[in-house]
Formats: structure tokens, C-alpha cells, sequence
């Protein structure tokens, strides 16, 4: 195993524990936010597909990466966006 | 922008999103933390083209363009109701978007004749399955959500030896890649194509009403998929997110199963629901249930100083939120209290009837969950179930012999009167006799919820 992939698995491990530990303390009422949120965060793909649509690799890898970035922007977009709008609904009761 | 740089401004951005999760713990600050996560996606994004070497920027605008239009597009147009749909769509898009990027990777260095490294060929072949799996497994449960394809189990002879078959040959081809000195296609092409297939099989047999749970996992899935892609491009921010992610998706999959008292291989692999009705309660012929008009019903209401509003899926079909959310003031304004009992699997995705009560403009706070709203139901006066059906079933408490025994429910039975707005006695979908229905003090609103709900709402207004 190469050292790079050694550091990549420490950091893995440790912020699945992380992870666990932050999700753990979000209340069931923003499950659903939680879900759309997490998943535009999951859209971080878009570096990658960044990386092998921008860097001419030669056509197959620039289409593959062009479609890469489509999809991963539409979950980072999407994903933020419904977020956002789910959450400024929720509200406290007024004080009458 | 350097390297150095470059990685340290991932660092941050990892943070950003580390810190968005962390004000998710409240819905004061949830929709600030959502902001601060969108600024680190931002950064990383913008770092990442601050730092590689651009050959073909037109690709690179057109695709985010592309994208974030769509992706807003859907963010502004989705109805609150289909939101579970949205999330399983998201959800295969973030899987196809790893699939590719491995795709990308792979096929690089194969037209280049250059030999992948072992870990980097292994992490390649993972972020193919999985990212695939995502991809097709996400399709197939929006399909079942979004009623395209039927929301019943699909299940048929030798389907999970089929599965199994598959997940093996997808082993043994990317070993056989991994290993061959030679430089081949038709095993990187013979990886995709099954782990396609597979993300439909494993999906297909799970029934609508399981599918928090596999929106949960599938969710998990993506954070994994996107993790993978970290390691093949050995980027620590892909890592970091993916990985959050991950463990996010799996702990939601955990709580649902938990509030369904099954396991995570049962709701896989059960197919609950296909068998269709099972007689399970003993003597429901002889039994007989008590209708009510909408007169009644707002007479009962109106007087009632404790009411709890037990919503399920139904609410979500009939689009009857507003509605409810109408009775509650109106309750309000005679000087009772209404508060509302969620349960864990209620619709169909974490937390979905709070969204909806939320765009409802329900406070947060009238909110209750499973185990907080029980030990009070004895003091409730009227019990409005709306739409709901298993999650309220006592049969879960007492009858051994039923498929959900076992299940936490919302204890709606204990109410001093309960009313249940139903569209007809058909069983809910575990297929299952509900006892609470045949209770001397239920009685039954039939019909559409937001129609008689708004017959009852004009009802109250006239008394």
C-alpha cells in the first residue's frame, strides 16, 4: 500500500467517526434537510470531474468528465438549493 | 495557486462543511449551517480551478453551467410532497458523477498505455460499483416513489442468487483486471454494465413503503462513491465529505429500521408487502366499525381541550396539510391544544412530514416525536389520524402473528376518542388488519383527507 492511500484511509476512518457523531445529534424533525444537505456535500465529486474534464486527458475522459461535472453540479445546485428552501419554513411558534 | 495551497484551502472547506452539519443540530441555525456548507463547496470548486492546469475551459463553464441550471431548476419547481423523489434523484446523480470520474480515470490510463497502480485500480473498481449502484438503485426507487413503476415489491425465482451471481462476477472481473498484465477493456466495460444491473435488482424488490430507508442507504452509497473518487484522485476533501456522508446516510437507515423493529437485511431483502393481506387480526369479520359525518367530527374537535394530529403518507397524497394546519388554529382559537405525533417512518423519507407541516407554517415546536408524544396520549381527547395506518396499528403491541409485531407505534388507541380519516377500510402497506379501526371509541372521517378535513374546518367555523 502506498503511503497516500494510508493517509486516505486515516482521514476516512476518522471522519466516518466524525460524521456519526455530528448526524447522531441532529433532531428527527430535520431528517430531510439533513439528507438533501449531506447529499449536495456528497456532490464534492466535482472537484474530480473538474479535474479530468478540464485537464485534455483526450476525448473519451473529456466527455466522461463533462457529463462527470453535469451530474455533480445538478446534486450540488439541487442539493443546496431545496435545502435552503426547506429550511427557512420550518419556524418557532410566535410569542402572542 | 499552489499545491500547498490548494490543500490547505480544501482544509477549509472541509471545515465549512463539518460546521454547516453541526448547526443542523437545531432548526434555529440549520438553514445558516446549509449556507456555510454551500461557501466550502464554493471554495473547493473555485480552489480546484485556481490550481490544475485547464486545457479545454469551454467543458469545464459549459458543464457547471449546465448543471447548476438544472439543479436549481428542480430546487425552485420540486413540490414539498415530492421530495423524497428529489433526494433519490440527487442521490444518483452524485453515484453517477463518481462512476464517471473512475470511468474518466480508468480510461485515461489505459489509452495511455500506463500501468494503474494496485491501490489506485482497486479504488477505481470501487468507485465504478458503487458509484453505479447508486446511480441505477437511485432511478429505480424514484421510479417507485414518483409511481412511474409500480411501488410493490418486484420479486421472481432465484432473484437473490442472481444478485449474489453478479456481485461475484463484478469481484472477479475487477480482480482479473487488477491482476492482468495486459491491457484490456471488455472487463472495465463488463464492471459497469453489471454493477448497473445490480443497483436495479437490489432496488426492485423493495417495496414503497421501505423506501425511507433505502433513500437513507443510498444516500450513504453516494458519501461512499464520492469518498472512492477522493482516494482515485487521492484528494483529501472528496475523502473527508464522502465519508461524512457516508456515516450520515447509515445512521438514518439505522434509526428507520429501528423504528420498524427490522433489520437492515430484512427491509434489503425481505420483500415486505409482497404476500399481499394476511388475515393476521383474529376476528375482524364480526367487528364492526363506526362512521362519522364531518358535523360530528367538528363538534367533537371543537370541543376537545387536547388533540393530537397523527399524520402519515396519506396527508402527503391528499396534499392535506394546509388543511390541517387550518383545524389547528381553529382548535386554537377555542382555547385548546394541538399538538402533532410524528412517527420515525411516517412517508416517505426521514422526516418528511415535518417538511410538510413545516411549508404548512406549523411551528417546529408543535412538533413531537414517537417517544415523547406516548406517555401523554392518555390525556389526549381526540386522536386525529390522518392518512397513517401501521404506525398506529396495536396489533404491533399484541398479536405475535402479525408481520409488525414488535414495531413502535404511536399509541393513538390510548386516546379518550379517536378519529380516523381513511379513504376506505382497504389495509395499509404491510397488508394488514388494523385493530384501532374497529376500536368502540374510533370513529371513521371516509374519503379524501383534504376534502372531509375541509367540510370539517367550514363545520367548525359555523359553531
Amino acid at each position: 500500500m502506498s503511503e497516500s492511500l494510508i493517509g486516505g484511509l486515516v482521514i476516512f476512518v476518522l471522519a466516518t467517526y466524525l460524521g456519526a457523531a455530528l448526524i447522531g445529534r441532529v433532531p428527527p424533525t430535520l431528517h430531510t434537510p439533513l439528507m438533501s444537505g449531506s447529499n449536495a456535500i456528497s456532490g464534492i465529486t466535482v472537484v474530480g470531474a473538474l479535474i479530468v474534464a478540464g485537464a485534455g486527458l483526450g476525448w473519451i475522459s473529456t466527455v466522461l468528465g463533462f457529463l462527470a461535472i453535469v451530474f455533480a453540479m445538478m446534486n450540488v445546485a439541487g442539493g443546496y438549493a431545496v435545502t435552503d428552501r426547506m429550511l427557512q419554513m420550518f419556524r418557532k411558534e410566535e410569542k402572542r | 495557486m499552489s499545491r500547498a495551497t490548494e490543500q490547505l484551502v480544501y482544509l477549509v472547506a472541509a471545515v465549512l462543511f463539518i460546521t454547516g452539519l453541526q448547526r443542523l443540530q437545531s432548526p434555529a441555525t440549520a438553514r445558516n449551517g446549509n449556507r456555510i456548507s454551500g461557501v466550502g463547496m464554493l471554495i473547493a470548486v473555485v480552489a480546484t480551478l485556481l490550481t490544475m492546469e485547464i486545457v479545454t475551459p469551454m467543458v469545464i463553464v459549459a458543464g457547471l453551467l449546465a448543471g447548476s441550471a438544472v439543479g436549481f431548476w428542480m430546487a425552485r419547481t420540486v413540490q414539498m410532497t415530492a421530495m423524497p423523489q428529489m433526494v433519490a434523484l440527487l442521490n444518483g446523480f452524485g453515484g453517477a458523477a463518481s462512476l464517471l470520474v473512475g470511468g474518466a480515470e480508468f480510461l485515461k490510463s489505459e489509452l495511455r498505455a500506463e500501468q494503474i497502480p494496485l491501490d489506485t485500480g482497486i479504488t477505481i473498481q470501487l468507485s465504478l460499483l458503487i458509484g453505479a449502484v447508486t446511480f441505477t438503485g437511485s432511478l429505480i426507487a424514484w421510479a417507485k416513489l414518483q409511481e412511474v413503476m409500480t411501488g410493490k415489491p418486484i420479486v421472481f425465482a432465484g432473484q437473490k442468487a442472481l444478485s449474489a451471481a453478479l456481485a461475484l462476477a463484478v469481484v472477479g472481473l475487477s480482480v482479473y483486471q487488477l491482476m492482468t498484465a495486459e491491457s484490456l477493456l471488455w472487463p472495465f466495460y463488463a464492471v459497469c454494465a453489471i454493477s448497473l444491473l445490480l443497483g436495479i435488482l437490489l432496488v426492485i424488490p423493495i417495496g414503497g413503503a421501505d423506501m425511507p430507508v433505502v433513500i437513507a442507504l443510498l444516500n450513504s452509497y453516494s458519501g461512499i462513491a464520492a469518498a472512492m473518487t477522493g482516494f482515485v484522485i487521492d484528494n483529501s476533501v472528496l475523502i473527508i465529505s464522502g465519508a461524512l456522508v457516508g456515516s450520515s446516510g447509515i445512521i438514518l437507515s439505522n434509526i428507520m429500521c429501528k423504528a420498524m423493529n427490522r433489520s437492515l437485511a430484512n427491509v434489503l431483502f425481505g420483500a415486505f408487502g409482497a404476500a399481499g393481506p394476511t388475515k393476521s387480526l383474529k376476528s375482524a369479520a364480526g367487528l364492526s366499525v363506526r362512521s362519522v359525518s364531518p358535523e360530528d367530527a367538528a363538534i367533537q374537535l371543537a370541543y376537545a381541550q387536547n388533540v393530537v394530529v397523527i399524520p402519515g403518507y396519506g396527508m402527503a397524497v391528499a396534499q392535506a396539510q394546509h388543511a390541517v394546519r387550518e383545524i389547528q388554529e381553529l382548535i386554537e382559537k377555542r382555547g385548546g391544544e394541538v399538538k402533532y405525533a410524528v412517527h420515525p417512518v411516517a412517508g416517505r423519507m426521514p422526516g418528511h412530514m415535518n417538511v410538510l407541516l413545516a411549508e404548512a407554517n406549523v411551528p417546529y415546536d408543535k412538533l413531537r416525536d414517537m417517544d415523547d408524544i406516548n406517555p401523554e396520549m392518555e390525556r389526549c381527547d381526540v386522536a386525529v389520524v390522518i392518512g397513517a395506518n401501521d404506525v398506529v396499528n396495536p396489533g404491533a403491541r399484541t398479536d405475535t402473528s402479525s408481520p409488525i409485531y414488535g414495531m413502535p407505534i404511536i399509541n393513538a388507541d390510548h386516546a379518550k376518542s379517536i378519529i380516523v380519516l381513511k379513504r376506505s377500510m382497504a389495509a395499509g402497506f404491510a397488508g394488514i388488519e388494523n385493530e384501532l379501526f374497529y376500536n368502540p371509541r374510533t370513529s371513521m372521517l371516509f374519503g379524501d383527507a383534504k376534502q372531509s378535513l375541509t367540510k370539517v374546518i367550514a363545520e367548525m367555523k359555523q359553531l
